[in-house]
């Protein structure tokens, strides 16, 4: 892009001491991930280890690791599924309507993108109890698609509002119900942008940690980050074991990025950079 | 409340325009009804209920009890949660002073199309593999004063007690923050810069611009909209690092990093002052709040979707 003569040597240098900052706290994950458990005291922990081993991750896995991901999974692909129809609904509805309504709900979810809803944790908690839900996974899943509706219709309606005009009234015109107008223009067009905010909004889903903190209790319906930390809690002497289940924890993001890369940045800054 | 569609009941309108007459005003309001349901109970009703908890007693177990203005008396009086404001406005100040140079430096860096950098850029990637509980996780082994840094390099101001020293847990708080949260504001930037026209640069290059002028004439005004944004991300994002304080320190030692969402967490689930945690939460809401629209006045535009049209 840029042009320039001489090549910059200050920015390269600059740039490799960032990617060491990078590099050490990543490659200290992988390397004790595969040391055996006695290593961990006597070696130097960014040394090879006097052997590989996969003990670390048999330990995890035998420990309910995949019940864990398990519910992870399950939490994720409910939330993200709903909060991506109920949101492309509503963001078909304010892109085309002039009823107050959707002029009130577009106010209403921009207001939500303001406001850090994580404060309002403790009234969740009173709901969650009061409906019964306490220590289930639905009582992650509820709050989680309100949370990811405001942001997950703030892109879908950009998008949507690039779609020509002419379109929807030339559907209208042939008498296209809205079920129809849905079906055959509005899913086929957002398809990319659905992409982007299903994969913005599982990130924040499976990463979530707060809501499983306070919302649930019991190690049946444990997701992931948590799961970190209650190993964390109950494997202190035994690290390699810890950074086992960070790295498994890792894995379907990683996944998603090599199969994916350019779904997965646009996923993550989520329209923020189109 | 937010979930009232019914008090707009448009089934006349629905029922003409299925006819396929020409005077239809756009899909039925039904549709929206999913969505404002889910949020109305789940993010409006917590809203208003955060703020009304505010004025109750209540343990988390019992029933809530109407108290006045208890709560906000006790949270005001209180050193921890005025100490707690104090290192919620540090946190915020310090890690936007080390993360905003560092992303535009960066995202420019990764701007550019040599194969190195290019390289450099995927790797760069790699923290935002991992969420805040697992950056946590790791770097509180990493940090150990006996088995972690310290042992690694020899050298004897890594041996440090980084989480466990009042003084530095703070600092190294930051330190994390930033390492697991530049990379994305980078992306961010990286995107920003990709889009400058290179016939700018060009322009600049015949005026006899060196790189580092062309940097500061050419590339930091073309992306001021990007820098809203992720300022907006950075600062509001701010108010809200519970996961990684919580497994790092814990707020601790001591209060020393106690920052409020901290404080509102451990006063309301540890403490069970379920009213001063919510005034906490109110006080954490209305800075936000408050915070998003001066950054979207700054920036100029009164649309707060501009902050989606940046870059």
């Amino acid at each position: 892009m840029r042009h320039h003569r001489s090549p910059n040597v200050v920015g390269g240098i600059l740039g490799f001491l960032w990617l060491l900052v990078i590099l050490v706290p990543i490659y200290y994950i992988v390397i004790t991930s595969v040391r055996p458990r006695e290593d961990y005291y006597s070696s130097n922990p960014l040394s090879l280890p006097s052997r590989f081993t996969l003990e670390p991750f048999a330990y995890v896995l035998q420990n309910d690791f995949l019940r864990y991901f398990g519910n992870s999974v399950f939490v994720t692909v409910i939330t993200v599924v709903a909060v991506v129809l109920s949101s492309l609904l509503a963001s078909y509805v304010i892109v085309r309507s002039r009823s107050r309504l959707a002029r009130f709900s577009q106010k209403l979810f921009l207001m939500g993108i303001a406001i850090p809803l994580q404060a309002t944790i403790i009234p969740i908690y009173y709901l969650i109890v009061q409906l019964g839900l306490y220590d289930t996974l639905w009582a992650l899943i509820l709050p989680s698609v309100a949370f990811a509706i405001p942001i997950t219709v703030l892109i879908l309606t950009n998008f949507l509002r690039d779609v020509p005009k002419e379109l929807y009234e030339s559907m209208t015109v042939d008498g296209a119900s809205d079920w129809q107008m849905f079906r055959s223009l509005v899913l086929p067009l957002t398809k990319p942008a659905i992409v982007t905010v299903g994969i913005y909004d599982a990130l924040q889903v499976w990463n979530g940690f707060l809501f499983p903190l306070v919302l649930t209790q019991s190690s049946e319906v444990r997701v992931l980050p948590l799961s970190l930390w209650t190993y964390q809690g109950e494997f202190t002497v035994n690290i390699p074991a810890v950074l086992a289940a960070v790295m498994l924890s890792a894995l379907p993001i990683l996944f998603l990025y090599i199969i994916g890369r350019r779904q997965l940045i646009s996923g993550l800054t989520a329209g923020f950079s189109k | 409340m937010t979930a009232a569609p019914t008090a707009t009941p448009d089934s006349g309108r629905r029922a003409r325009r299925r006819g396929g007459g020409p005077g239809a005003t756009g899909p039925s309001n039904w549709l929206l009804v999913p969505a404002l349901a889910f949020f109305g109970v789940f993010a409006v009703l917590p809203l208003l209920g955060v703020v009304a908890l505010s004025f109750f007693a209540w343990d988390g177990l019992g029933t809530p009890q109407f108290a006045g203005l208890d709560a906000w008396r006790t949270v005001f009086a209180s050193p921890v949660t005025r100490h707690a404001m104090v290192l919620t406005l540090l946190m915020t100040l310090l890690s936007f002073v080390v993360q905003f140079p560092l992303s535009i430096l960066l995202g420019t860096f990764m701007a550019g199309r040599q194969k190195y950098r290019e390289l450099f850029s995927v790797l760069y990637f790699l923290p935002l593999l991992f969420s805040a509980a697992a950056v946590g996780i790791a770097f509180k082994a990493l940090l150990d004063p006996n088995f972690g840094l310290s042992r690694a390099f020899g050298a004897d101001f890594l041996k440090q007690d980084w989480l466990g020293s009042p003084d530095l847990a703070f600092y190294t708080i930051i330190m994390v923050i930033s390492w697991s949260f530049v990379p994305f504001h980078s992306l961010l930037y990286q995107a920003g810069v990709r889009q400058i026209p290179t016939s700018m640069y060009e322009a600049a290059t015949l005026d006899g611009a060196g790189r580092v002028r062309q940097f500061f004439t050419v590339t930091l005004p073309q992306i001021k909209y990007t820098m809203v944004t992720s300022s907006t991300l950075m600062l509001v994002g701010s108010l809200t690092y519970f996961d990684l304080v919580f497994i790092l320190t814990g707020g601790g030692p001591g209060n020393a990093t106690r920052i409020l969402p901290l404080d509102m967490y451990l006063t309301g689930f540890r403490s069970y002052q379920m009213g001063p945690a919510s005034a906490i939460a109110v006080i954490l809401i209305v800075v936000g709040l408050l915070l998003s629209l001066a950054l979207n006045k700054f920036s100029g535009s009164d649309q707060m979707d501009s902050q989606m049209e940046g870059a």
